[in-house]
């Protein structure tokens, strides 16, 4: 085999991993689509406030402080510790709980019964409030966050594979941050699934996905599942933070990693969690093999973004509620 | 009674028949917030920081107060537009709105106003030709020749010679991003070096495919356009492919503390190019110090002096202050119109004795302003981060860039404007 077609192996891979990426964070769209019927405009600020919270309770910041300063004239920075990781992130997930409680007690509650629009319009000022909020918090600079998670191309697999393809191969490379996410995601992906499918709280959660006046009627209450499926959803958005944020420093285009979700909520669905992941890979894989082999030599490259969308497109004009989703019905 | 009356009534007539001089406007079309602000934030900060120095240490420009009035653009170009309408009217007299995409939409409005636009490093490059772009001034340096700066660089480090060599220009998928290739083309030409082109997509999160290809293809160096996030990722990505960092050169837009710092150690070697500069061992700063950061009053938390950025907008509104003054002399009036301030920047001169005066020695190159040219001399220096010491170190002179191949390109894409839009040439 010649050394251009493991290159284009190395693509594929790299594809499946960069669609686990986008997975993470489509993730969480799909949690609270599910469980509430509402496409979540600010599960991008999310990841990025959850990340936001992450580093500033790893280097001892202290929150608002440029506000504090401004107005007492004080000169605080730093509480003067450094978390460990581990329990950097069990605070910033505390963090997100208590904001999934917060979402539901001053939004959700009082859009009880509302249009699927209007609850759309809701996350729209929550995001833009979060996006606030979290430079009001923790300031705008760019952070680093470093969670231990190694990163750079795995030696161990390019020098394992650099006899194939000739002298121009060097071995496939791969982010040892994307192997990681994959993981992650896996693991992810299983405890959300034995979650749903084994607790009662799992089960409570699928049937207000269902049908939210079924459940109310047997007894389980909306609010409470709320909390839980915002609060997992916050969860996500902390990994999605984490796995993104390692990789350019955490600042406030984190955001901006949703735009790289709706293409695979588009082809996998709203409402399945393996139709997230399944989505992530087609449109990962999808988009970097299209580089490879007509963006990149024919058409001037940077075809990611919009060969995404277009293929996410595609899928919907022949399959509308995604390859997973579920079909829609509506009785008159 | 009627006395002390009469008095105080002809105390109060006298001083208002007295020249009431107004203050110097100076709007600041910043970027506090959204996906760009870390590199808006410490530009803003050091271009007010000049101004408050100023007013604090010398009461102003030749007496007279600066007003410097801050609009938040978002780098979104139609916000920038707003905040010039919403500004003009105070008597601007020169905007720098820190963005291509608002300097292309608001060259036809400042010169159908009379205002200047100054765009330092960034902006529409052919605008150094003064004879078509009457009120629009790109000194002392832009990218064609942050282009040939690069170019010029290789070169020195390969002695002369690069033909066969392979550089990539990674670039934003942008009008700022897409500048620089014309004259690479040109300089590949010139000098047989062979060109790729690495287009990445705003804002730049993804960028794996650009780096598979440059493991794949090996060019020798890669020079960036680069901003925002793009930046991060590109120098994170170059150290995960082990691409060698000294052979990575970024554009001054992609030169600042916050471009590197995210990739710690991994980082280190990388260069940029810069036209002032690095760092805050220069007098001036202990002035900062004392009439703007001890009496409270730096733009933001005080922290950005010295960075590179900071070092730009600091560096912007020293040139502002410098027109001004100029204008000032010559029209032998304190209180300028931008018509004035104009004729002032296009006079400028800046000097090595002027600039040690002013507690920068070294800080930038001297040039001077003309009708002609609008541009200065393009000269660029290297800068190269340390990442132990946390510092870009700067490793060159500020060393001239390819005027012959540059000069030919200005004055033909200049001269393409001037026929589309009916402009008749100036400084006949």
């Amino acid at each position: 085999m010649s050394a251009n077609f493991y290159f284009g192996v190395e693509v594929f891979l790299n594809g499946l991993m960069a669609g686990v990426m986008y997975s993470l964070v489509a993730l969480g769209f799909v949690l609270i689509f599910k469980a509430s019927g509402i496409f979540n405009y600010a599960q991008g600020v999310m990841a990025l406030f959850a990340a936001l919270t992450l580093v500033g309770f790893q280097n001892g910041q202290i929150p608002f402080a440029h506000l504090i300063n401004a107005i007492f004239g004080t000169d605080l920075h730093h509480f003067g510790w450094h978390m460990p990781a581990f329990l950097a992130i069990l605070c910033a997930l505390g963090v997100m709980i208590l904001f999934a409680f917060i979402v539901e007690r001053y939004i959700l509650k009082h859009l009880v019964n509302q249009e699927p629009i209007i609850l759309f319009m809701a996350t729209i000022g929550l995001a833009y409030f979060m996006e606030g909020l979290g430079d009001l918090m923790w300031g705008s600079d760019i952070k680093k966050l470093d969670v231990g998670i190694p990163q750079g191309g795995n030696i161990w697999l390019e020098e394992k594979t650099a006899f194939l393809g000739g002298e121009d191969f060097y071995g496939f490379y791969l982010d040892n941050l994307d192997i990681w996410a994959t993981v992650l995601a896996a693991i992810l992906v299983t405890s959300l699934v034995l979650f749903s499918q084994y607790t009662k709280t799992g089960r409570a959660l699928r049937a207000v996905a269902d049908d939210h006046q079924a459940a109310l009627s047997v007894g389980i209450s909306l609010r409470t599942i709320w909390v839980i499926v915002w609060s997992i959803a916050g969860f996500v958005a902390l990994v999605a933070g984490i796995m993104w944020g390692s990789k350019s420093g955490v600042q406030f285009s984190l955001s901006l990693i949703a735009l790289k979700a709706l293409p695979v909520l588009m082809l996998g669905g709203f409402t399945s969690i393996p139709g997230a992941i399944i989505g992530g890979l087609i449109i990962g894989v999808g988009e970097k093999m299209f580089e490879f082999l007509i963006g990149a030599p024919f058409l001037g490259g940077a075809t990611e973004n919009w060969f995404a969308y277009m293929l996410a497109l595609l899928f919907l004009v022949f399959r509308p509620q995604g390859l997973f989703g579920e079909k829609i019905i509506e009785r008159v | 009674m009627k006395m002390t009356k009469l008095a105080a009534f002809a105390a109060t007539a006298m001083t208002m028949a007295s020249p009431v001089l107004a203050d110097l406007v100076f709007p600041s079309l910043s970027y506090r917030t959204g996906p760009y602000a870390a590199g808006g934030i410490p530009f803003a900060d050091g271009y007010a920081d000049y101004f408050t120095m100023v007013n604090a240490r010398d009461g102003g420009i030749g007496g007279v107060p600066i007003k410097m009035i801050e609009c938040e653009t978002g780098y979104n170009t139609e916000k920038g537009v707003e905040c010039y309408e919403s500004t003009k009217g105070e008597g601007a007299l020169v905007y720098q709105p820190l963005s291509t995409g608002i300097t292309y939409q608001l060259i036809p409005k400042v010169t159908a106003d009379g205002i200047p636009l100054h765009t330092m490093g960034y902006g529409r490059t052919s605008a150094a030709n003064g004879k078509v772009f009457s009120n629009v001034f790109n000194y002392p340096a832009n990218y064609w020749n942050g282009a040939s700066n690069a170019v010029n660089h290789i070169l020195d480090l390969n002695g002369g010679d690069i033909n066969g060599k392979t550089i990539a220009l990674v670039y934003h998928n942008s009008a700022y991003g897409k500048e620089p290739i014309r004259t690479l083309e040109e300089l590949s030409k010139k000098h047989g070096f062979k060109l790729s082109l690495l287009a990445v997509d705003h804002p730049g999160q993804e960028q794996k495919s650009q780096w598979l290809q440059i493991r794949r293809e090996k060019p020798d160096y890669v020079v960036m356009y680069g901003w925002g996030v793009m930046n991060q990722v590109a120098v994170q990505e170059a150290a995960n492919i082990r691409f060698p960092m000294e052979n990575f050169i970024g554009i001054w837009w992609s030169g600042g503390e916050h471009d590197v710092l995210p990739a710690g150690d991994a980082a280190n070697g990388y260069k940029a190019l810069t036209f002032h500069g690095v760092g805050k061992d220069y007098p001036v700063f202990a002035d900062v110090q004392k009439y703007v950061v001890e009496p409270g009053n730096a733009a933001g938390a005080g922290d950005q002096i010295g960075t590179a950025v900071y070092n730009r907008g600091f560096y912007a509104a020293m040139l502002a202050v410098e027109a001004a003054k100029t204008a000032q002399e010559i029209h032998g009036v304190k209180d300028i119109t931008p018509a004035m301030m104009r004729d002032g920047m296009e006079a400028l001169v800046i000097d090595e004795a002027k600039m040690t005066a002013l507690g920068m020695p070294n800080f930038g190159p001297s040039f001077s302003v003309s009708c002609e040219n609008h541009g200065g001399p393009g000269l660029g220096g290297v800068a190269q981060w340390d990442a132990g010491a946390k510092e870009w170190k700067l490793i060159s002179d500020f060393a001239p860039s390819d005027m012959e191949v540059i000069g030919d390109l200005i004055v033909e894409d200049s001269m393409a404007f001037a026929a589309e839009n009916n402009i008749e040439e100036r400084c006949k």
